[in-house]
């Protein structure tokens, strides 16, 4: 009997521990999923307070005013965004026409041609150029491709083209690091095989490399893209921020996101002046998750 | 001794063979002047290269020169006067907002990732929806994070700008950094290790703290590291929420506004030409702890990676 009694204790007293150890990893695996979800959560609390504020805005102002007017006077409430986005339009091209073909052949160098020895310099140094914050960049092209740009176009030379410049180096550590992953990711024999029918390197990498890549390359310049339309610190210091629609590369222009910057300085916070910002910003908003669908949507592709 | 190498009849010296299938540089050069194409085509990926490594070294070299002559020790001092224009409080907030952010973020980044790997299966919907988040939280830019801190913590919170603000939005911009590559590393580990230890008869969460986790530290670090990067070299997500108070010394507490170093620059660029001096001095302190925590991640990420 009591033998039998100290066997249903000890059970029981285990049967308990068990509960106890249940208990804890159902909660703990609760709180891991919450940490899951608070992603979900940010992203939606981003959605709700931005676009809870610029639909009505737009709506007051008009949505067909709002995008195809092209004055940004805010002051004296003509509240087109036409020239914002043809300005961030424009400096992103401008950006990708002078980063990506650097960029892609820089990828190719190291992937392809760098010596060990090189490569343990390059690979530093274009991680640096990634970590440089963009204020600094800013500064840099203030006080360089500026005067260097008004001697050559006259003007102050706060323009699209110092600004494409200036984006065009802010995007290459971008460009070069994903492009020159998935040129790696590329399995060897596609190479060799091209290689072995005769074909030169140049030949192989052009004709066979490049284009086995070309989601990972793809992807690169979107994210490159995307760095250049949400630029901010830097580009207000450089493009004039003066809200027109640029007819050469010497004229000065705006982009979305600074004419935020510049505008949030002196917009009256009770009126549609300082809502017309908060409406710029959800578009801007927009734009990138667009841009995020297409990443993801590139993301599928895999050897 | 070395042995001296004696020669049968019939044998050659290995070392005396000439690989058919190796080419001289005149060979080289040989093959290009046929294929006119792939010779241009080296030569454009030559320049590209030499193009990105001047980019690096025209920015690099220009602000060092600039700024290292600024570089003085008042700049230093532990208050900041109008005279000389220390960036001492600058440097303290950035510290104090980068800990705190990656505090949060880290717990909520690996959390999150410790879901994603260890209990859910990839193709759960719930984990699809939380990745398309995390790409979307990291593709947001910095000025829409700004934007959004000021609705919410300065004005809808009613904090005003302050630390507290700047961290939380700073928070949500590290998070999705930190999770992926906390998974990253949570991948990298080995399912024996997993097996073993529940084997030995751990649990699930045991095994997690005890085996999977530390074993991912060194990734999972890295990632903490970059996040700090980022942090430091963050503006305008932290104009609009930490603000950028003009006079300001230390704040005495979270919920007072104050300026980073990356802030504190672009106040000094707004004002005009006669502070350009401090600025360059400010970029140059900003470039070294970003190169230093840039090498951190990576010497952390190399050196205590294990090979399973």
């Amino acid at each position: 009997m009591q033998q039998n009694s100290a066997a249903a204790a000890k059970s029981a007293a285990l049967s308990r521990a068990d509960t106890k150890n249940i208990v804890k990893e159902i909660a703990m695996k609760a709180l891991f999923a919450f940490a899951a979800a608070v992603f979900i959560m940010a992203v939606g609390v981003i959605c709700v307070y931005l676009l809870a504020q610029a639909i009505p805005t737009i709506n007051e102002i008009g949505w067909v005013k709002f995008i195809t007017d092209e004055k940004w006077i805010i002051r004296s409430g003509r509240f087109g965004i036409g020239s914002l986005v043809i300005g961030t339009v424009l400096s992103t091209v401008g950006a990708l026409i002078v980063g990506v073909p650097v960029g892609l052949l820089t990828a190719i160098f190291m992937a392809f041609y760098c010596p060990a020895w090189l490569y343990k310099i390059l690979k530093p140094l274009t991680n640096i150029l990634a970590g440089i914050p963009s204020i600094v960049y800013g500064y840099f092209g203030l006080t360089t491709i500026v005067p260097f740009s008004a001697e050559m176009f006259g003007g102050a030379g706060y323009n699209l083209f110092t600004t494409s410049v200036v984006l065009g180096i802010m995007v290459l550590p971008t460009i070069i690091s994903i492009s020159e992953n998935s040129l790696r990711a590329v399995p060897k024999s596609f190479y060799e095989g091209a290689v072995a029918l005769g074909a030169t390197k140049e030949r192989a990498i052009v004709k066979t490399m490049f284009p086995a890549a070309g989601s990972g390359i793809l992807t690169a310049v979107i994210l490159g893209m995307g760095r250049a339309i949400g630029e901010t610190a830097a580009i207000s210091l450089i493009c004039g921020n003066i809200a027109q629609i640029p007819d050469s590369l010497a004229d000065p222009f705006i982009t979305l996101a600074s004419a935020i910057s510049s505008g949030m300085g002196y917009a009256d916070p009770y009126n549609l002046e300082r809502a017309s910002l908060i409406a710029v910003a959800a578009v801007l908003f927009v734009i990138v998750l667009i841009i995020t669908t297409i990443v993801m949507m590139l993301k599928k592709k895999k050897y | 001794m070395a042995k001296e190498l004696v020669l049968k009849e019939g044998e050659v010296d290995a070392r005396d063979i000439v690989p058919i299938n190796r080419q001289s540089a005149g060979d080289k050069l040989r093959a290009y002047l046929n294929k006119p194409f792939s010779f241009v085509l080296f030569i454009f990926v030559c320049i590209g290269a030499a193009l990105s490594a001047a980019a690096v070294l025209w920015v690099l070299g220009y602000t060092f020169a600039k700024g290292i002559p600024n570089l003085r020790l008042s700049l230093f001092a532990w208050t900041r006067t109008a005279e000389n224009l220390s960036m001492m409080p600058a440097l303290i907030n950035t510290v104090v907002i980068a800990l705190m952010s990656l505090l949060i973020a880290g717990v909520i980044g690996i959390f999150a990732a410790v879901f994603m790997v260890e209990y859910a299966r990839s193709t759960n919907i719930f984990v699809k929806i939380v990745r398309v988040a995390a790409e979307t939280l990291s593709g947001i830019p910095s000025i829409v994070y700004g934007i959004f801190g000021l609705i919410v913590f300065t004005e809808l919170f009613g904090w005003g700008y302050s630390l507290m603000g700047g961290i939380l939005t700073m928070t949500m911009m590290i998070m999705p950094l930190i999770m992926r590559t906390t998974e990253e590393a949570l991948r990298a580990v080995p399912d024996s290790f997993r097996e073993g230890s529940y084997a030995l008869g751990a649990g699930k969460l045991r095994t997690i703290f005890v085996i999977i986790l530390p074993s991912a530290m060194p990734g999972i670090i890295s990632g903490v590291i970059l996040g700090l990067g980022r942090v430091v070299g963050e503006t305008m997500a932290l104009v609009f929420t930490a603000g950028s108070p003009r006079n300001a010394l230390h704040p005495s507490g979270l919920m007072e506004q104050g300026s980073t170093l990356t802030v504190y620059m672009y106040a000094l660029i707004s004002e005009g030409n006669q502070h350009a001096g401090e600025a360059w001095a400010v970029a140059v302190v900003l470039i070294i702890l970003v190169v230093l925590i840039n090498a951190a991640a990576e010497l952390i990420g190399n050196k205590l990676k294990k090979e399973y």
